[in-house]
């Protein structure tokens, strides 16, 4: 059982240390890409005509492939994780900002003049009304944009073994040995998924009041 | 700006516009290989998510069909059916059938379910049949939010399908991963500008199909 995890030495990680490495170079990004959602979202809420332009700017950027994100980053980052980092950060972020919109949009009028009339000020009014009714949303903004960064870090190994477990992919063509692609590509989906039912119960951790079972 | 530099070299030297390894053979490779698979991604994904949005059943099955097939690592895969299958088409369709089908299903269902109950209450009123109800009157109301879904399906391809030159196939893909192992940036940023080209253009497809399909009544309400 313990051969089925041998890897080359030349990996230089073990698989569980290439599962961590996999998930700090797929997770990160996602978390500076809600970092930097939520306030560019407000700023959309607040200014009705700035929503479509950044809309358009958030899907050419989409349209970028990550792999060409990566060659030309190599100029300013090197071989790096960063290089990896930065496109799934974009492509977060291309999730996250109509997640949250949509989210806040969502919140009805009523609730707001409620919640002013109770002496709320705009930033209270934000944390604690706006943000809680909206984390359904942003739930489901972060568990698509997890995911798919999970599944795009491999695209990595392109660029000098900075895939994680992506690089699996490659000793595994060079050294014919198929047991290798299999641990990457099972490893990544099944890391996928753990992540992905790990936030379905952190949702239903910070919204307590949704009725369970009843939303996906 | 360098990148800029890399662009205007690689577009005005004229030996990237002739011959197997030019500029129309691999665009016209990589639309082929993204109408091929939207091509059945649509075929799998729409009819499905038409009946079970319809009878509002199986959205929980569908909601976990679909995040499976998210987390299946698209270059993974690719790499994974290369070996198993070998050289040929199979190894670029099948992860990038797995990619767009989760957008295509669940939007189309998402679509049919946002459906104002009370136009389908009323035309299953007037004795139109099931699939008239579904055909001519859900269909068209949930249309423009099912063509999202097709859209960014069809975005993912375009810009996926560029790993599919990793396992020696053409496409765009094939300037930048050639470019990559050459050092050739001019190469890269080439390559990289026609991938978001031919996406933009993809983005204007769908607009303009938008335009022309969904109904002039359905449009000023949404």
């Amino acid at each position: 059982m313990s051969e089925l995890f041998d890897l080359p030495s030349d990996l230089q990680n073990s698989y569980l240390g290439l599962v961590a490495l996999h998930l700090r170079i797929a997770l990160l990004p996602v978390l500076a890409g809600l970092l930097v959602a939520l306030p560019v979202a407000q700023l959309c809420v607040r200014l009705r005509w700035l929503y479509p332009p950044v809309l358009w700017v958030t899907t050419v950027l989409y349209a970028v492939p990550s792999l060409a994100f990566f060659v030309v980053l190599i100029d300013y980052t090197g071989l790096s994780e960063l290089t990896v980092m930065i496109p799934l950060a974009v492509y977060s972020l291309v999730v996250f900002v109509p997640a949250l919109v949509d989210g806040v949009r969502s919140v009805p009028r009523e609730t707001l003049d409620a919640a002013t009339a109770m002496g709320f000020g705009p930033v209270r009014r934000y944390l604690q009304v706006q943000l809680p009714i909206a984390a359904p949303a942003v739930i489901a903004g972060l568990r698509v944009a997890s995911v798919s960064s999970i599944s795009l870090v491999s695209v990595g190994m392109l660029i000098g073994n900075q895939g994680a477990l992506g690089n699996l992919l490659n000793s595994g063509m060079i050294y014919h040995q198929p047991r290798l692609i299999w641990l990457s590509v099972v490893g990544t989906a099944v890391l996928a998924i753990l992540v992905d039912a790990a936030l379905i119960l952190l949702r239903a951790l910070v919204t307590p009041w949704m009725p369970k079972g009843a939303a996906r | 700006m360098n990148v800029l530099h890399f662009v205007e070299a690689f577009f005005s030297d004229s030996a990237h516009w002739h011959g197997y390894d030019g500029i129309p053979t691999r665009l016209l490779e990589h639309v082929q290989y993204t109408l091929m698979a939207l091509g059945i991604a649509a075929a799998v994904g729409l009819p499905v998510g038409l009946l079970t949005g319809h009878t509002g059943r199986g959205g929980n099955t569908l909601a976990l069909i679909a995040t499976a097939a998210r987390a299946l690592p698209s270059f993974g895969l690719m790499v994974l059916m290369f070996v198993i299958l070998g050289l040929g088409l199979a190894p670029v369709m099948i992860p990038l059938v797995v990619l767009a089908v989760p957008p295509v299903l669940v939007t189309t269902y998402e679509a049919m379910r946002s459906v104002d109950p009370a136009p389908v209450d009323a035309a299953r009123g007037m004795g139109m049949s099931e699939a008239g109800v579904l055909l001519r009157v859900e269909l068209p109301v949930a249309l423009p939010l099912i063509l999202s879904g097709l859209r960014s399906a069809a975005i993912q391809i375009v810009s996926t399908a560029t790993i599919a030159a990793y396992v020696s196939f053409g496409g765009l893909g094939r300037y930048i991963v050639d470019g990559l192992y050459q050092r050739d940036y001019e190469k890269v940023v080439g390559g990289a500008t026609l991938v978001a080209a031919l996406a933009l253009a993809t983005l204007g497809v769908f607009w303009a199909a938008g335009r022309l399909a969904v109904s002039r009544g359905v449009r000023r309400s949404g």
